[in-house]
């Protein structure tokens, strides 16, 4: 936004909501690379610190709300400004599930306690996350710089997060009819990639929003798909 | 100019604009305006449409007051003023030198900032100005009397006190009778100045629903610098500035997502 507001104070305002969300959104990609690490490492010291820091994600949510219900009443607030406001809303709102995401990775980690299966079931999952990781830096990013095409890129890119899934999921199942002792961490794991793939998507909501807060209209093309974990499961089922 | 050439109406043929449902009660077409050699309003292009509201924002001196005054030729009261171009009510040119004006302000009521009651009795202040355009019995006077404070939703509040002083009513009240006092010529179309500006909440709440029962029946345009009620009373807004139309749209849209810079920074408080 290049003119400013005559009253400055909308101004602050607004910079602040946009501020707590890009802090929300550091808190958030920090849990995620934790959660993933303390799975790798199977630390649980990691993985506890992971599961407490989620509060500090919830209450800067709380806080957004609050400042962006107050900011609505006080300014009644239209076009560009309305849309930054219900913007923050909805990307805190993702930023919350995507750290409850991560809060539930460092608990199945909790839950192993000490399991030791080989390394390369994991790597699979590692990469998944590589992904996520990047899509949410870059979407955030677009968010810090109101970049529609950035956000437009991270859109379209959850398709390859999606198909990571479910290659994921192929595996493990590989893995789990090599040696069934395998099946309990196979299982956890599964769980861990299903929740990475849902943060992809939440990153994709986010894009979402951000095109809204800058276009004020929402994206009108369809989105390319690349999950069929539950086809697989059907035809696994067959089998 | 170029922001007039650039904005979009649903101007174009009758055929469509009754395929919208949008019948066209008044057309505005190449509107100038002077107030001596001062270019007040600059090529405007407007339509009001029936049983809609349309309002009119931008910042003071855009010219949007002295539309609403044309509409009425209302400037035909001060020397120096002059209208150039078309405004068509019901395909009649208002402008031309032939118009009855006594007759066009029966037709085009008018509802200004200030409450402006006339000094005498509640019914008086309805009854005179239908008395001016009808001869009738008392009883069926009565009835308009009766039927123009209900429409204007005062009855209940007035109906034992008809003799008292209309200047005795509180500002909201005095607004409301002013609107009756309106409606009880049976005008065509309501132009509201700034209804709402000296009036608590309440009495603007009370309006606005006023208005928007009024629409059905009416073809109503406002003025308003309260954008939050332009938002929330009409059908289609038009944003002015420096005497040009800027932008002219659906409420919906232009509150949303403007077209034109100026008008989202306006809407949004960054001018004006």
């Amino acid at each position: 936004m290049n003119e400013q507001h005559t009253a400055k104070a909308f101004d602050s305002d607004l910079q602040d909501l946009s501020r707590m969300v890009a802090e929300m959104g550091g808190l958030a990609e920090k849990q995620v690379a934790d959660s993933v690490d303390a799975l790798a490492k199977r630390d649980s010291a990691l993985a506890q610190r992971v599961t407490s820091a989620d509060t500090m994600i919830d209450a800067l949510q709380h806080e957004i709300e609050e400042k962006a219900v107050l900011t609505i009443a006080r300014r009644q607030p239209m076009a560009v400004d309305l849309r930054e406001i219900v913007g923050a809303l909805r990307l805190s709102n993702d930023l919350e599930r995507i750290g409850d995401l991560a809060k539930n990775i460092a608990k199945r980690v909790i839950a192993l306690n000490g399991e030791f299966p080989p390394a390369k079931l994991i790597r699979g999952v590692e990469h998944m996350t590589d992904l996520v990781l990047e899509q949410l830096k870059l979407v955030l990013d677009a968010y810090a710089r109101r970049d529609v095409t950035k956000a437009m890129a991270v859109w379209r890119g959850d398709e390859e997060i999606d198909a990571m899934c479910t290659s994921v999921f192929r595996e493990l199942l590989t893995y789990m009819m090599e040696d069934p002792r395998n099946i309990t961490f196979c299982i956890h794991l599964m769980f861990c990639a299903k929740n990475i793939e849902r943060m992809g998507d939440h990153a994709t909501n986010i894009a979402e929003s951000v095109h809204y807060v800058i276009e004020g209209r929402p994206i009108a093309e369809s989105r390319p798909k690349g999950d069929t974990t539950t086809i697989a499961a059907l035809v696994a089922g067959e089998r | 100019m170029n922001s007039v050439a650039s904005f979009t109406v649903p101007t174009v043929t009758h055929a469509q604009k009754s395929a919208e449902g949008l019948a066209e009660k008044i057309s505005v077409q190449s509107l100038d305006f002077f107030y001596g050699d001062n270019r007040a309003l600059k090529n405007i292009n407007v339509s009001l449409y029936k049983g809609h509201v349309t309002a009119f924002i931008g910042p003071s001196g855009c010219g949007k007051s002295t539309l609403l005054r044309i509409l009425n030729r209302m400037y035909d009261l001060y020397p120096n003023q002059r209208a150039s171009g078309q405004v068509l009510l019901d395909g009649e040119d208002i402008l031309s030198p032939h118009q009855d004006i006594n007759l066009l302000r029966a037709k085009v009521g008018m509802v200004f900032q200030k409450p402006t009651p006339f000094p005498m009795t509640i019914y008086e202040n309805i009854a005179f100005g239908i008395r001016l355009y009808e001869k009738l019995p008392k009883s069926e006077l009565d009835g308009r009397v009766q039927h123009a404070l209900q429409r204007a939703a005062l009855w209940n509040e007035v109906k034992d006190k008809l003799g008292a002083n209309g200047l005795s009513l509180s500002g909201g009240q005095q607004q409301r009778l002013c609107i009756a006092r309106t409606v009880a010529v049976r005008p065509e179309v309501i132009l509201f100045d700034e209804p709402c500006s000296a009036l608590d909440p309440i009495s603007t709440a009370k309006i606005e629903e006023l208005i928007d029962e009024l629409k059905d029946d009416y073809t109503i345009a406002i003025v308003t610098h309260n954008m939050q009620q332009a938002a929330r009373v009409s059908d289609f807004t038009a944003f002015m500035y420096l005497g040009e139309l800027i932008e002219y749209g659906e409420t919906t849209k232009i509150f949303t997502t403007p077209n034109d810079r100026r008008t989202q920074d306006y809407i949004t408080g960054r001018f004006g």
